[in-house]
């Protein structure tokens, strides 16, 4: 296995981005990419791109192709992969094109990650996401997304004494990072009554609980490691990757406080990166609802089990704590376009690593972790990056 | 451009309200947030006994209430409307014959969302310049749809109004009129169907904004205007927000378009929408007061007029019809359960 590291990153703004489709979106990040990175288009061995559900959203299928065509590529005739696990699809992407320049088979990859989600109607988009769940147990009976983390949620306030409002300062934390970030959906802060004012979702969930439907794009730019500085000063490399599976319904599990899948990701990256959870300076995790932040810094082993609502009041994870996480916004405030989330988290620790993320920057960010969940903890992959 | 205007005008409000605050309670949600995120306090409902041909009748009626014209005089008939009782069968037919301006006459039903009475005024000022027609007569009126638990629900109420357009005993002359349309599905309802879909939050900046804004923008640009050369501003008004912004974003004040602005208290009538707001208006209008309208219809398009009040509004006989102000007073509250019966909420195919 060959190290790897990261070249260029390239990130549209997300958003309910009416005037840009599915093509605009996703060549715009990777023309931003491949610009940031320095190569030329010719050196690319393949494409990677995650992508949730294209064939629900724009009723596309076959999207490796399209994206290939769409970026101008189409007369490379280079292998073109779809990767999908559901909101984890960006993650696994950047893990297949990883693997791929790893061994050997590959160069230089182009890896996208790519959603828009915003040209069906609201509750198409809520039925979409709910093919992450177990459809013929739970979704087909009226189970969403909401109604599973609002059970988590539920569970972890009665197990640990987590509260209404430590959730809620999940949301008001994004928020205020996501307003230092100019390719965030919502570029403002948001005061605590805000959040527990907003319309119910699932109990104890409200919608300012949960991360907005979203149109956005994310590519980045691999190469094996030792040939990274040829292209650029700031190459960023990949130290970990760990990939997870667990039961597709929730009722599956032993317990529902803890995503093994997260668990067991997160070993495989530290194992491999030899990092463990207080080496990492900067995190971004899948908070696609409030509870979903304070399940993965427990389960990636940054704060004890039933302790990350406190967490969030001791400010632990705020952009000056001592683990600042979800610096871009999270899912929360910068969006959440499925396929895209992936990459878009590897697209900001990178541009932490880098030490390009202006009023958001961590101090002396040395390594970085991203992780993105598949459904509700179904699937979880978690990268460690280590600036060059 | 030879004078063409409005010779008179009538309107009708069906007496029935719901408040928001019932159907908020309906649908389990916070009423006050509701209520203030959508502006609207109230809106109407028509009765089992009235739909867009009933509405558009009183209306004409009350048009002709008001001046002493032949009815056999109108040579032309526009309804627009998305709620026509007949899919196929128009209202201006029954119309035409109700009001005794059959059988010379020139009927046809429009339809383009919340705008199709503005585009009715729109051909019957082109009827008129061409000396085809003496008098056009255009009416908006609507008994607007909206699924149950929808946001629409809200806001679809219904109302209309009639203009008579001519070129003789003018008492408000339009001075010029353009329009913007594309082709943008913010809004629609299929064919067959009983409620309209939208696309949320996409009504707003690239439908109703973008439309009017840039619309209101050429008329006053080609008329070498400003927003402050007008005493009244009247903007098609789907809840009581966007008319308030779309005002403050083209540079209008709250005092032009108050008396305009229908909607908080009897909810977006859709065609007969900007109608009511410019028959307001006229109730109080002084000669040489100067209006701007910009309707706005999905789908999507925009109609702008520029109005100017003339002595003879002092002639018209106002009094001899209900004034709009009249007809909002004139108001009793159904809960929802009633509401459900008179919308026909609670069939089954």
């Amino acid at each position: 296995m060959r190290d790897v590291a990261v070249i260029g990153i390239g990130i549209t703004k997300f958003g309910e981005l009416w005037d840009k489709s599915f093509r605009n979106l996703i060549a715009e990040a990777g023309a931003k990419a491949i610009i940031d990175s320095g190569i030329s288009g010719k050196e690319l061995n393949a494409i990677y791109v995650g992508s949730m559900s294209a064939g629900r959203f724009i009723g596309q299928e076959n999207i490796g192709t399209l994206v290939s065509d769409a970026s101008g590529f189409s007369h490379l005739h280079i292998p073109t992969v779809r990767v999908e696990s559901a909101d984890a699809s960006g993650g696994l992407a950047f893990r297949q094109g990883y693997l791929s320049v790893a061994s050997g088979m590959n160069d230089i990859v182009v890896v996208g990650g790519v959603e828009k989600m915003t040209d069906v109607i609201g509750i198409e988009a809520t039925d979409t996401l709910a093919t992450g769940l177990d459809q013929e147990w739970e979704a087909f009976f009226g189970s969403t997304l909401a109604a599973e983390y609002a059970m988590i949620a539920t569970k972890h306030m009665h197990d640990y004494n987590t509260t209404r409002e430590q959730l809620a300062q999940v949301a008001v934390k994004n928020h205020a990072n996501g307003a230092l970030n100019p390719n965030a959906q919502y570029r403002r802060a948001m005061p605590i009554e805000s959040i527990l004012r907003s319309p119910m979702e699932a109990y104890p969930l409200s919608m300012m609980d949960s991360a907005p439907v979203s149109d956005g794009a994310a590519a980045v730019i691999l190469c094996p490691a030792d040939k990274a500085k040829k292209y650029t000063k700031k190459p960023v490399k990949i130290i970990g990757s760990g990939q997870a599976s667990d039961t597709l319904a929730l009722h599956g599990r032993k317990k529902i406080c803890t995503f093994e899948s997260t668990v067991k990701a997160a070993e495989m990256a530290y194992r491999q990166s030899g990092k463990k959870p207080s080496d990492i300076n900067v995190a971004e995790v899948h908070d696609c609802y409030t509870i979903s932040e304070i399940l993965a810094i427990e389960d990636l082993g940054f704060i004890k089990k039933g302790e990350g609502g406190s967490a969030i009041d001791k400010k632990i994870t705020t952009l000056d704590g001592k683990l600042p996480v979800n610096t871009s916004g999270g899912l929360k405030s910068k969006g959440h376009p499925l396929g895209a989330t992936g990459i878009a988290q590897v697209v900001e620790i990178v541009t932490q690593l880098r030490g390009d993320a202006d009023q958001r920057q961590v101090k002396n960010a040395k390594i970085g972790l991203t992780q993105n969940v598949g459904g509700v903890g179904a699937s979880c992959v978690v990268h460690i990056m280590e600036g060059m | 451009m030879d004078k063409v205007g409005i010779i008179s005008y009538g309107a009708h409000i069906p007496r029935f309200r719901i408040k928001t605050e019932e159907i908020a309670k309906a649908w389990g949600k916070d009423p006050i947030t509701i209520s203030k995120g959508l502006g609207i306090n109230e809106k109407s409902v028509p009765s089992p006994d009235q739909d867009v041909a009933t509405i558009s009748v009183e209306a004409a009626r009350a048009a002709l209430k008001r001046i002493n014209i032949n009815p056999q005089e109108i040579g032309a008939i526009y309804v627009g409307s998305e709620s026509h009782p007949y899919a196929v069968k128009p209202t201006g037919t029954i119309v035409g014959e109700a009001i005794r301006a059959t059988p010379l006459l020139m009927v046809a039903d429009y339809e383009f969302a919340c705008k199709a009475a503005t585009a009715g005024i729109q051909t019957c000022m082109s009827l008129v310049k061409a000396d085809m027609i003496k008098y056009g007569m255009a009416i908006g009126s609507d008994t607007s749809q909206a699924a149950p638990g929808d946001a629409l629900e809200y806001a679809a109420s219904a109302g209309g109004a009639a203009f008579i357009i001519g070129n003789q005993n003018i008492i408000a002359s339009i001075n010029d009129t353009c329009s913007y349309t594309t082709d943008t599905p913010d809004f629609w309802r299929r064919e067959g169907k009983k409620y309209p879909a939208h696309g949320g939050r996409f009504t707003g900046t690239p439908a109703y904004f973008k439309h009017i804004t840039n619309n209101a923008k050429n008329l006053m640009e080609k008329l070498d205007t400003k927003p402050q050369d007008y005493k009244y501003a009247i903007f098609h008004q789907p809840n009581g927000k966007f008319p308030v912004r779309v005002a403050k974003m083209l540079g209008f004040s709250i005092e032009q378009i108050q008396q305009g602005l229908l909607c908080p208290n009897i909810g977006n009538t859709y065609s007969g929408a900007t109608m009511l707001g410019l028959a307001s208006v006229l109730d109080v209008a002084k000669p040489g007061d100067r209006i701007f309208l910009t309707s706005y219809g999905s789908g999507a398009g925009s109609d702008a007029f520029d109005i100017t009040v003339t002595q003879n509004i002092k002639k018209l006989k106002k009094n001899n019809a209900p004034l709009v102000s009249e007809l909002i007073e004139n108001k009793k509250y159904v809960d929802y359960s009633t509401y459900a019966k008179y919308r026909d909420l609670l069939y089954y195919d």
